[in-house]
C-alpha cells in the first residue's frame, strides 16, 4: 500500500514518504504541523502526547481509546479515526475543555493537551461507574503543577457525559476497516496481515523482523534507543487473536487482547487478574498494550506473568506447522527469552477457571502505585483439604529472578501443612532459597526478599475472610488488611 | 477591599487556560520552524571527571547534513555560563567535571543526523578520580564555598545544660524538576549581527546577557522573548541559559536559525537538580518540649560548579529555624563540590532542606518526650520580644503562626483524629495511621538585595486597548493572570481589553529572574506604578472631557471614567488623549525597600516579610510492604489579601504535592560511575493522580492583609511546598505505632525506607541483624 490513510480531527489524511516507524506524535508535530500534542517523555510514562483513537473492535462496541501517540507507529492508524487536542472544539470549546479550564486544571499547560484527551475518552466511556476508575483513567497523565485535585474534579464533572455530538456520531458510524496490509519507505517495511495464513507468509518471507501489536514496548526501541527497525510485523489486524471467552472451564485470552479489555472481562471470574491490572499501567497503556506482548517480552517484571503462573495458565502457540500448548512456566526460558520457535507466535493464553474452593490473590509493590514497574509482584493460589491443610499451592513471583518464576521450595514447604500463620511464617523463609533477587533503582535485594515474604503472609491474612479479595478504592498498599 | 467591578481579589481562570486546553498555547518547540532552521544537540561527557585530551571531529563533519560542530575553541566570546561566579565553562575545554557536561554541540538538519554525528565524534578523556558522594566530598574537604555561619548566645553551654539533647544526622535527597516541557531555545540570526532568542527561561535578561557574552557582543545585540514555560520550578532560572547560548553559537556559526531542544533523558542527565543536603545537629530541649539550643552543620551537594548554590545554602540557613524561636544557636553551612551536574534552584531554594532538619529535631524530641509534636511546635513559635528575633536577627513581624495553628487544628479536628488514630492503631496489626501538623514560615525576597527590582511597560492604543509588559515570566504559576487583574484594576478597564505580552528583553530591561516567589510582588508593584502614571495623565483628559475641575477626583472602573457624577467611556478618554497629544505609554518600576544582609556577621534583614501556612496531614502505612497513602490533607495558608484566590489555591495544592513527591516517591539513583540511572519517568516517579488525597481541603487565611505589599497580598509560589513535611511527621507517627523503639526514617520515604523503619521500630537489634523481619 502506498499511503497510510486515516481520519484526523474529522478530515481525511493520506501520508506517504515517511518511515513506517515514525510515531504518530512525530507526524503530528512534524510534517502535519499540529503542535498542540506535546512530547514529555517519548516512552508512554507522562501522557502529554495523549490522543484519542476510535477502537471499532472493542467488546463494548466502538469506543474512544486514549493512547500515547509517542508509542503509536504511524501505519497503526491506517483506516482509523483519530482526534487530537486541536480537533475537539466545535466552535465552542468541548465540555471537557470548559470543565478543565473552569476548575483551573491547567497551570503551565504542557500536560494539558494530554489531560484533555484522557478526559475526552472519559467523557464518552459508559462504564466509569466506580471511583477507582477515575484515578485509573487519569493516572497516565502526569501533571507537575496542579497537584491533580482540579484535574480530578474536572474529570468527575464530565465522566460518561457522552453528549449527542459529532463524536458520539463518529462512534456510531465507526467501521471495522482492515488495517494497512503493508507499507514501506526506503528500506523499512511494515506488514499488517489479516489472517494467520497471511501472517505466516510474511514471517516466512521476513526471517529478520520484529513483531508488534500495541507498540507499547517495541516502540521504545525507536523512541528511546533510536534503533532503525527494518521490518515490523503487526498482529493487530490478524483475525481471531483478540478477545476473551470462557468455554468448558477454561478462559481463552487472545494474544492481541488489549489489557483494558482483559481488565473488564476478568472482573467476574478472574478476580486476581483484574486486581493486578488495576496498577498495571496507565489507561493509555492498557488501551494499547496486549496480553501477548506482556508475556512475549519475557521481562522479569512483566506483571501478568506472576498471576498467570499462580493460576496455572498455559500458552497456546501457533505456527504454520500447527498448534501446541505449554505451561506458562515453561514458556520463559531465561532473561527475555521465550520458548517460541522461529515463525511461531503466541495465539492465546489459557487459564483454567478458578476453583470455587481456591483462594487467590495478586499483589504488586512499586515505588509509586500507579504507572510504575514492580519491585516485586506475586500471584498466589492455594487449595486446602478437608483438614484445612494445604492441598496445593502456587506462588508466582515477578522481580525476584531473571524470569517470572514459581517459588518451588516455598510451595513444597507449604504442601501438607496446616494453613496457619505459623506454617506460613515458617514456609516463607524458603523464599531465600528460591530466589536471589538483585539490588537496583526499584529496590534493594533486602527489600525484595522482605516484601516477597510479607506478600505471602499478606495473602494468607487476606484470604482468611475472602477467598478472592478485591482491591478497594485508593488502597494504602497492595495488601489490603 | 474588593471593588464591585474590579477583577482584583476575585477568582479567575488562568489567562491562558482555554489555549492550554485547545492546543493553541505556543511553547518554544511549537514555533513553526523558520526557513533553514537547524537543530543542535549537546555531546555530553561520558565520564564524571577527567582531562580532555582530544576531540576528533573529522568523521562527524564529513556526514552530509551536519552543518557545524562547535567546541570550546569556537566560542568567540567568553566560555562561561555561570550566573555570578565565572566558574562554569559552557563547553568543556581542558577538563570535564561530570557525566553529562557539554563537550561539544552538533548542529545538523535533524536530530537523527545529530545523533549520527555525535556517535562519530571521538572524545578522548583521561579519567581522573571523581567525587560522587556528598559525604565523600565533606571528608575530603572538597568545598565550593566558605562556611556561612550564624550564632546567638552560648550554644555549647546551653546544650550542656539542656535536660534533653537530641543529636543526629539527616540527609535529604535531590529532586528533578520534571517540568513537562524540557529545556529548549530557538535562536534566529538577524541583520547586523543581532540575534532573536526564543527561550524557555525564568530569566530572559540573564539569557540575553549570557548569549551576548558567549558571542562577544554587547547585550543590545540580543533580544530574548519568552511566551511561557511548560513548567520551571527553578530549573529554568539559570540553566536555560546554557541551551540558549549553545543555540546562539550554532546560529552564529551557520548563519541559520538553530533550535536546541532536550529530550527527557538529555534534560534529566544534563541539568542540575535540587541540592541534596547532609546535616548534623544537636538540639537541647526542656522536659516540657521547649527548644533551648540548636547547633547545625549543613552541607549541600553543589555539583561541579557554583551556579546558585551559595544563595541556596544561605536560604537553608535562613530556614533552619522555620517557625521557632531558638534562644541559643550556632548554624554553619557550606557547599560541597562533587562530580555531578551542577545543582540549581528548585522551589523553596534551600528552605525545604533547612526546615527538614528542624522538623526532624522536633519530631524526635516529641517522640522522646512522649509529647504531641503539634504541641511541641506550638510551644516554640515566634512570639513577643525577645522571642521575635530570627537566628539572623531579623524581627518577626505580623506573625500568624498561632492564629493558623489554632484555627486549622480546630477546623481539621486534629486532637479528636489523633485519638481516633490511636484507637485504630491498637486494633490494626499490619496497617497503622499517623497524623502530623506542619507550620511554615518562609522569608520573602531575594536574599541578594539588588535582585529585588522589577519593571513594567504599559502601552495604551488609541482605541483604548492595552498591552501590558512586565519583567516576570509565566511558567504556569498564574503571574500573568494576576498582572492582568492588577492592570485592569488600576486602569479601570475590563480584563479582556488587556493583552499580556510575551516577556521580552526589549520591552523591560535588566530584569531579575522570576523566582523566590517574588513575581507578583515585584512586577505587580511595577505594573501598578506604570498604570498610575497613565491614569493620572488620563484623569486630566477626562476632567476636560467631562468639563469638571481638575481637582475633582476621577474614578476609573470597569471601562468607565467618572467624575463629578458624570461619566465617559475609557475609550473616549483615550481617543481624546491621543488627539490632545498626551503620551499613552509609561514605564513602572519597583524596588523592595530595606533589604540588607551581612553574611560575615550572619545578621541583617534579608526578607521583606514572611509568608505563613499550616497543614494537617494524615497517612496510612502498610507494615508489610512499606507502602503508604496520604488519606487527608487540610491546609490553611496565609496569602494576605490574595490578588487572585483561585490562582493561589492552585499554587498551594501544586506546591504541596510537589513537596510530597520530594519527600516520598522521588528518588534519584546514580551509578557508581556517576551516571544518573533514573533519567526518565519510567524510573523517576513524580506523584500521579492518586498521590493527591481525595480529602484535600485548602483554605486561605482571611482578613490578613500584608502591609507593604501590592494590594495587601503575599507571595505564594514556594511556601506551600514545605507544608508537605507534615507527611513525614505523620509517617513517623504511624511507624512508631509498630513498635517501641525510636523511629529512624530516611527521606525520601519510599516504601523501602518506610519498611526499614517499621522493621527497626518493631524488632530487637539482634533480629534486624539476622534479617528476621516479620512484624
Amino acid at each position: 500500500m502506498a499511503a497510510i490513510e486515516w481520519t484526523l480531527n474529522g478530515r481525511p489524511v493520506s501520508v506517504s514518504g515517511v518511515s513506517p516507524t515514525m510515531t504518530l506524535l512525530e507526524y503530528l508535530r512534524g510534517p502535519h504541523g499540529a503542535t498542540g500534542t506535546k512530547e514529555g517523555c517519548a516512552e508512554g510514562d507522562c501522557g502529554a502526547c495523549t490522543v484519542a483513537i476510535v477502537d471499532p473492535d472493542a467488546p463494548q462496541g466502538p469506543t474512544f481509546r486514549a493512547v500515547n501517540s509517542c508509542l503509536v507507529l504511524l501505519p497503526m492508524v491506517h483506516g482509523k479515526v483519530v482526534y487530537s487536542v486541536e480537533g475537539i472544539a466545535d466552535g465552542a470549546p468541548h465540555p471537557v475543555q470548559d470543565s478543565l479550564v473552569e476548575k483551573l486544571g491547567s497551570q503551565c499547560g504542557y500536560c494539558t493537551p494530554g489531560v484533555i484527551m484522557s478526559m475526552f475518552e472519559a467523557c464518552y466511556r459508559k462504564d466509569l461507574d466506580e471511583p477507582w476508575k477515575l484515578d485509573d483513567q487519569m493516572c497516565g497523565n502526569l501533571c507537575r503543577c496542579t497537584g491533580y485535585r482540579p484535574i480530578r474534579e474536572a474529570t468527575e464533572a464530565i465522566a460518561s457525559l457522552a453528549p449527542s455530538d459529532r463524536f458520539s456520531a463518529a462512534l456510531a458510524a465507526a467501521e471495522k476497516k482492515r488495517g494497512v496490509a503493508s507499507y514501506e519507505e526506503g528500506d523499512q517495511r511494515y506488514f499488517a496481515p489479516a489472517t494467520l495464513d497471511e501472517l505466516f507468509d510474511v514471517l516466512d518471507a521476513n526471517p529478520e523482523r520484529d513483531i508488534v501489536c500495541g507498540g507499547t514496548d517495541l516502540s521504545l526501541r525507536v523512541t528511546k534507543r533510536f534503533e532503525r527497525l527494518p521490518t515490523v510485523v503487526s498482529l493487530e489486524g490478524v483475525h481471531g487473536l483478540r478477545g476473551v471467552e470462557r468455554q468448558n472451564g477454561v478462559w481463552r485470552i487472545g494474544a492481541t487482547t488489549p489489557l483494558a479489555d482483559l481488565e473488564d472481562a476478568a472482573r467476574d471470574g478472574l478476580e486476581p487478574i483484574e486486581r493486578i491490572l488495576r496498577f498495571f499501567g496507565a489507561r493509555q497503556i492498557k488501551n494499547r498494550g496486549t496480553v501477548g506482548g506482556n508475556l512475549c517480552n519475557a521481562s522479569p517484571i512483566g506483571d501478568l506473568a506472576p498471576v498467570l503462573l499462580a493460576l496455572d495458565a498455559q500458552v497456546g502457540l501457533c505456527s504454520r506447522e500447527g498448534r501446541r500448548t505449554l505451561p506458562l512456566a515453561e514458556f520463559f526460558l531465561r532473561y527475555r527469552k521465550t520458548a517460541l520457535a522461529p515463525n511461531e507466535i503466541l495465539e492465546a493464553v489459557l487459564v483454567p477457571a478458578i476453583e470455587d474452593d481456591a483462594r487467590v490473590g495478586a499483589y504488586k509493590v512499586s515505588k509509586r502505585q500507579e504507572l510504575d514497574i514492580s519491585a516485586v509482584a506475586l500471584g498466589a493460589w492455594v487449595r486446602l483439604d478437608d483438614q484445612q491443610n494445604v492441598a496445593a499451592v502456587r506462588l508466582g513471583f515477578g522481580g525476584m529472578a531473571a524470569t517470572p518464576a514459581r517459588a518451588a521450595k516455598t510451595e513444597a514447604a507449604l504442601v501438607g501443612q496446616p494453613w496457619t500463620e505459623a506454617t506460613v511464617d515458617a514456609a516463607v523463609a524458603h523464599l531465600d532459597d528460591d530466589f536471589s533477587p538483585i539490588d537496583d533503582h526499584r529496590g534493594s535485594a533486602w527489600y525484595r526478599r522482605t516484601v516477597a515474604k510479607n506478600l505471602v503472609r499478606g495473602f494468607y491474612f487476606e484470604t482468611l475472610s475472602d477467598s478472592r479479595p478485591r482491591l478497594v478504592h485508593r488502597p494504602a498498599a497492595t495488601v489490603v488488611l | 477591599m474588593t471593588d464591585a467591578k474590579s477583577p482584583l481579589h476575585r477568582p479567575s481562570i488562568h489567562e491562558s487556560g482555554h489555549r492550554h486546553a485547545n492546543g493553541a498555547a505556543i511553547y518554544v518547540d511549537d514555533i513553526p520552524p523558520p526557513a533553514g532552521m537547524l537543530v543542535g544537540m549537546v555531546v555530553p561527557s561520558p565520564v564524571a571527571r577527567g582531562t580532555l585530551r582530544s576531540i576528533d571531529l573529522d568523521d562527524a563533519r564529513a556526514i552530509a547534513g551536519v552543518h557545524a560542530i562547535i567546541t570550546a575553541s569556537d566560542i568567540p566570546g567568553v566560555n562561561d555560563i555561570a550566573p555570578f561566579t565565572h566558574d562554569e565553562p559552557l563547553l568543556a575545554s581542558t577538563d570535564v567535571y561530570c557525566v553529562g557536561q557539554a563537550v561539544a554541540l552538533v548542529v545538523a538538519e535533524s536530530y537523527a543526523k545529530c545523533r549520527e554525528a555525535a556517535a562519530a565524534i571521538e572524545v578522548v578523556i583521561e579519567p581522573l578520580e571523581a567525587v560522587l558522594e556528598l559525604r565523600d566530598a565533606i571528608e575530603r574537604d572538597a568545598f565550593i564555598t566558605k562556611p556561612h555561619e550564624m550564632r546567638r548566645g552560648d550554644v555549647k553551654a546551653a546544650l550542656a545544660a539542656a535536660p534533653v539533647v537530641i543529636e543526629g544526622e539527616i540527609d535529604t535527597g535531590g529532586q528533578d524538576h520534571f517540568y513537562l516541557e524540557s529545556h529548549v531555545s530557538l535562536v534566529i540570526p538577524e541583520e547586523h549581527d543581532t540575534y532573536k532568542v526564543y527561550a524557555s527561561t525564568q530569566h530572559p535578561a540573564e539569557v540575553q546577557a549570557k548569549v551576548a557574552e558567549v558571542l562577544g557582543l554587547a547585550r543590545h545585540h540580543v533580544v530574548v522573548e519568552t511566551a511561557r514555560m511548560g513548567g520551571g520550578f527553578g530549573g529554568k532560572e539559570t540553566q536555560g541559559a546554557h541551551f540558549a547560548a549553545l543555540a546562539a553559537l550554532g546560529a552564529r556559526a551557520t548563519g541559520r536559525p538553530v533550535k536546541v531542544w532536550l529530550n527527557r533523558d538529555q534534560d534529566m542527565t544534563q541539568t542540575g537538580k535540587r541540592h541534596p543536603f547532609h546535616s548534623k545537629y544537636r538540639a537541647g530541649f526542656s522536659e516540657e518540649g521547649d527548644l533551648l539550643a540548636l547547633e547545625v552543620y549543613a552541607y549541600s551537594d553543589g555539583g561541579w560548579s557554583a551556579d546558585l548554590s551559595q544563595a541556596i545554602l544561605d536560604r537553608c540557613l535562613f530556614h533552619l529555624d522555620n517557625s521557632y524561636y531558638v534562644p541559643a544557636l550556632f548554624f554553619s553551612g557550606r557547599v560541597a563540590r562533587t562530580n555531578k551536574p551542577s545543582n540549581t534552584a528548585f522551589r523553596g531554594f534551600g528552605g525545604p532542606q533547612g526546615m527538614a532538619v528542624i522538623e526532624e529535631v522536633i519530631n524526635r524530641a516529641s517522640e522522646r518526650l512522649g509529647l504531641d509534636p503539634a504541641e511541641v511546635r506550638r510551644r516554640n513559635y515566634y512570639g513577643a520580644a525577645p522571642r521575635n528575633r530570627t537566628p539572623y536577627d531579623q524581627e518577626v513581624t505580623e506573625c500568624r503562626l498561632e492564629r493558623i495553628h489554632d484555627k486549622l487544628l480546630a477546623d481539621a479536628r486534629y486532637a479528636e483524629r489523633r485519638r481516633d488514630i490511636a484507637r485504630f492503631n491498637e486494633s490494626s496489626r499490619f496497617v497503622k495511621r499517623g497524623i502530623g501538623y506542619q507550620p511554615v514560615k518562609f522569608g520573602i525576597s531575594f536574599t541578594n538585595a539588588m535582585l529585588n527590582q522589577a519593571g513594567a511597560l504599559i502601552l495604551i492604543y488609541a482605541d483604548g486597548s492595552v498591552q501590558v509588559n512586565h519583567g516576570g515570566t509565566e511558567m504556569g504559576q498564574g503571574l500573568h493572570t494576576k498582572m492582568i487583574a492588577v492592570a485592569a484594576h488600576e486602569l479601570g478597564v475590563k480584563p479582556e481589553r488587556i493583552r499580556l505580552m510575551n516577556t521580552a528583553t526589549d520591552k523591560v530591561p535588566n530584569t531579575s529572574a522570576t523566582a523566590a516567589s517574588s513575581g507578583s510582588d515585584l512586577n505587580g508593584a511595577a505594573v501598578k506604578q506604570a498604570c498610575e502614571r497613565l491614569r493620572s495623565r488620563l484623569a486630566v483628559v477626562a476632567a476636560r472631557l467631562i468639563g469638571c475641575s481638575q481637582h475633582e477626583p476621577v474614578r476609573f472602573e470597569d471601562g468607565i471614567v467618572s467624575a463629578a457624577g458624570r461619566e465617559v467611556p475609557f475609550e473616549q478618554v483615550v481617543a481624546r488623549a491621543y488627539v490632545d497629544q498626551v503620551s499613552l505609554s509609561a514605564t513602572g518600576y519597583y524596588r523592595t525597600p530595606g533589604i540588607e544582609y551581612d553574611a560575615a556577621a550572619g545578621k541583617g534583614k534579608p526578607f521583606h516579610y514572611f509568608a505563613y501556612g499550616g497543614a494537617v496531614v494524615e497517612v496510612e502505612v502498610s507494615g508489610l510492604t512499606g507502602e503508604h497513602k496520604v488519606r487527608r490533607v487540610d491546609i490553611l495558608h496565609d496569602v494576605g489579601d490574595s490578588l487572585v484566590p483561585s490562582i493561589d489555591r492552585g499554587q498551594i495544592e501544586g506546591g504541596f504535592i510537589q513537596g510530597l513527591g520530594w519527600l516520598t516517591c522521588e528518588e534519584l539513583v546514580w551509578s557508581p560511575a556517576g551516571e544518573l540511572r533514573t533519567h526518565s519517568p519510567d524510573t523517576y516517579k513524580i506523584p500521579a493522580m492518586s498521590e493527591a488525597p481525595l480529602a484535600f481541603d485548602v483554605q486561605l487565611l482571611e482578613g490578613a492583609p500584608q502591609s507593604g505589599v501590592i494590594h495587601g497580598s503575599k507571595a505564594v509560589g514556594e511556601p506551600p511546598f514545605m507544608l508537605a513535611i507534615g507527611a513525614v511527621t505523620a509517617l513517623r507517627h504511624a511507624i512508631g505505632a509498630f513498635g517501641a523503639r525510636e523511629v529512624e526514617l530516611a527521606i525520601p520515604c519510599t516504601p523501602e525506607a518506610i519498611l526499614r523503619a517499621v522493621v527497626h521500630v518493631s524488632q530487637t537489634t539482634e533480629a534486624v541483624e539476622r534479617e528476621s523481619v516479620l512484624i
